[in-house]
């Protein structure tokens, strides 16, 4: 196994050239303010779905666990922020970056918090009793999810609810010509963060040499007297946790919570972990923005092809690199 | 008991309640309209009919061959579409109805021959993602392509006049039942479901269906026993996504009409891998009965909840979850709990106390 769990392979020189080339390749369509709008969009969806993603492909790179359910966990944080504004409504509405910033705070802690112990108690209750099973574990999340989305009505009604965002968040700053939503430069930023703090933690700590040595060889590290288990819920609680977070942000963008907000996400995810490559976080967030940039390039040249731009996407990477872009290990 | 065998492919149900079970489904479906008189009556026996076709291909899949797939409504879609399309462009006669059930077999089998040679190879997770992501796109163009599928609103055509309401076989109502159109769908429907249930038990107790089964039990052995597993899985998802179609056609039929949400929607996918495995996985009597309690639930669960949910009424989240929109709830909560405890489903458990 010549697994990379963070850095990107060395040489790999297709890989690494996708993004630039494909966000070049588009430029002579269109003029080059409406290109860098789309830009920054396009890498402020994909830092957004890097968030909701990240988790699964370490849970699934550490422990072979495949889960169904991650969209309950992005769904529980957009409906946590709904009700984290209706309490703070005042402060919300105000006019002050402040205010504004501590009401979105907020609600990621509520969501970090929530979410991360709803993971703990789904892996615990779960989970647990399905290690090593593929087909149990994803029938058995498939219900896990059917439960957590009717739970999610039973508690906050059927109905789409609106989720407006706080008031300075909203509007834009114009930037070589290009309008930039101030919203989508503080989603890619905080994606950013994560990404930089999971790298910290996965190659500066010895619970992230841990993690990366049980993703390249499990029974190994078992036999040396770490409790690998262990080790995986705190995965798989942080996996979750992000999975919220992910959630609030996306809320907050669309300024609508359905309760398919989850499950429409899940496939989008499924999209970033094939092309990407499970396991591989560096994968990972070259994926999310890979999909995020073509979503908004192909949503502003051919409209109609958007929704299905990306799943054309997937298969074209398939047949290019059978086991995605950044293949970790030899799974 | 011959005859008997030859007809179940020497596969007997096992156990005296499973088989007194699958006997009462058996009779209550054949006369269901003398027993149970009525236009909703009849449309839910139709519906079992059609389920238990539909539950059954995708246990071919799922408990026969140990595939998780995603994708099972869109092949019953692509049947349904195929003879709504046929019929709303074409012309309402029995040549329109076997050239779009063809088309839309022919499609879904093709489709599922090019998802396998393009996932199979790779793990079966790989597989379960992609599927998942081919049915959602097959969604979206069924919503999109409005020329062709009317889009959301889907197609409302009609059928040959014999399955029409207006046609009358006879003045007169025989044993309470009015011999109409309605009726000699529901037969088409029955007996055609009945066909493609015993034919899908010839299936998986013929050789191929062995191999599908080792390949289930341990696919380096089979590969190694030299079967070829990518071209065996193959086959049976192809196979598996025909009878879809299949069952797609005749809910197209049965209801003169076909849109995104009656036939392509993850909700119906849910309802079907509910079916399975409540039923019984890897075993085709599951599905029979998977899919009565669940379309039996559908439509009668929710006014005994609704009861429960009235006499909670005062306390705090009770009402909310026993609110007859919940019932999904409390199968997924049963879901899970046999695929824990019982995780060859109410079969399982009844063939269990024989061995």
């Amino acid at each position: 196994m010549n697994g990379a769990l963070l850095r990107f392979r060395a040489g790999d020189w297709g890989a690494y050239a996708i993004l630039p080339v494909m966000a070049l390749a588009t430029l002579p369509a269109m003029s080059f303010s409406t290109w860098l709008t789309l830009t920054v969009a396009g890498i402020a969806m994909g830092m957004m779905l890097f968030l909701m993603a990240a988790g699964l492909t370490l849970i699934f790179g550490l422990m072979q666990v495949f889960t169904f359910a991650h969209g309950a966990f992005i769904t529980l944080g957009a409906y946590l922020a709904v009700s984290v504004v209706a309490v703070m409504a005042g402060w919300s509405a105000a006019e002050s970056w402040w205010l504004n910033l501590a009401v979105l705070a907020a609600a990621l802690l509520v969501a970090l918090v929530a979410s991360g112990a709803a993971g703990y108690v789904f892996e615990r209750v779960i989970i647990r009793r399905v290690y090593g099973a593929h087909l149990r574990q994803i029938l058995i999340t498939v219900g896990g999810l059917i439960i957590a989305e009717q739970l999610v009505v039973a508690l906050w009604g059927a109905n789409p609810l609106p989720l407006p965002k706080p008031a300075s968040l909203r509007g834009s700053i114009i930037l070589g010509g290009a309008a930039i939503e101030k919203y989508r430069i503080l989603a890619a930023s905080l994606g950013l963060l994560a990404y930089a703090g999971l790298h910290l933690l996965l190659n500066r700590t010895r619970v992230g040499l841990l993690v990366r040595a049980g993703v390249e060889n499990l029974e190994m590290v078992e036999a040396l007297g770490y409790r690998i288990r262990r080790l995986f819920i705190g995965v798989f609680v942080i996996g979750t946790a992000l999975a919220g977070i992910g959630g609030v942000m996306w809320a907050f963008y669309q300024e609508l919570v359905t309760r398919s907000i989850g499950g429409d996400m899940t496939i989008l995810i499924f999209i970033i972990l094939i092309i990407g490559g499970l396991g591989s976080i560096g994968g990972c967030v070259t994926a999310a923005v890979l999909v995020g940039l073509v979503t908004n390039y192909v949503g502003f040249l051919a409209p109609k092809l958007a929704l299905g731009s990306t799943i054309v996407l997937m298969m074209a990477i398939l047949l290019w690199r059978p086991r995605g872009l950044f293949p970790v290990g030899a799974r | 008991m011959r005859p008997l065998d030859g007809l179940l492919s020497g596969d007997r149900p096992g156990g005296l309640v499973l088989s007194l079970l699958l006997l009462a489904v058996l009779l209550g479906l054949a006369f269901a309209p003398f027993l149970f008189p009525g236009t909703r009556p009849l449309g839910v026996a139709a519906r079992i009919c059609i389920f238990i076709v539909l539950a059954a291909s995708y246990d071919v899949m799922l408990g026969y061959t140990g595939i998780a797939s995603f994708a099972h409504t869109m092949f019953f879609g692509m049947g349904a579409y195929g003879v709504a399309i046929a019929l709303s462009k074409l012309w309402a006669g029995w040549d329109a109805v076997l050239l779009g059930t063809a088309a839309g077999v022919a499609l879904a089998a093709l489709v599922a021959i090019l998802i396998g040679l393009l996932s199979l190879r790779v793990r079966a997770i790989f597989f379960s993602m992609i599927t998942l992501a081919v049915a959602s796109f097959a969604l979206i163009l069924a919503t999109e392509l409005r020329d062709l599928t009317g889009g959301e609103d889907g197609l409302t055509f009609s059928v040959p006049r014999l399955l029409t309401p207006e046609f009358r076989l006879a003045a007169e109502p025989v044993l309470g039942a009015r011999l109409d159109g309605r009726l000699v769908t529901y037969y088409l429907i029955f007996v055609l479901s009945l066909a493609l249930f015993l034919l899908m038990l010839r299936v998986v107790n013929s050789p191929f269906g062995r191999v599908l089964q080792a390949i289930r039990e341990n696919e380096f052995r089979a590969e190694a026993l030299g079967y070829r597993t990518v071209a065996y899985r193959t086959l049976a998802g192809a196979l598996s996504a025909a009878m879809a179609a299949l069952a797609g056609a005749m809910m197209a039929l049965l209801l003169r009409y076909n849109g995104p949400a009656a036939t392509l929607s993850f909700d119906l996918m849910v309802d079907i891998l509910l079916m399975v495995v409540i039923g019984g996985m890897g075993t085709l009597y599951g599905p029979v009965l998977g899919a009565v309690v669940l379309v039996m639930a559908e439509y009668y669960l929710q006014p005994a909840m609704a009861a429960v949910s009235g006499g909670l009424k005062g306390w705090p989240v009770l009402p909310a979850l026993f609110d007859p929109d919940r019932w999904l709830l409390w199968l997924g909560v049963l879901f899970v709990l046999i695929v824990y405890f019982f995780p060859a489903g109410i079969v399982g458990k009844l063939r269990e106390g024989r061995r």
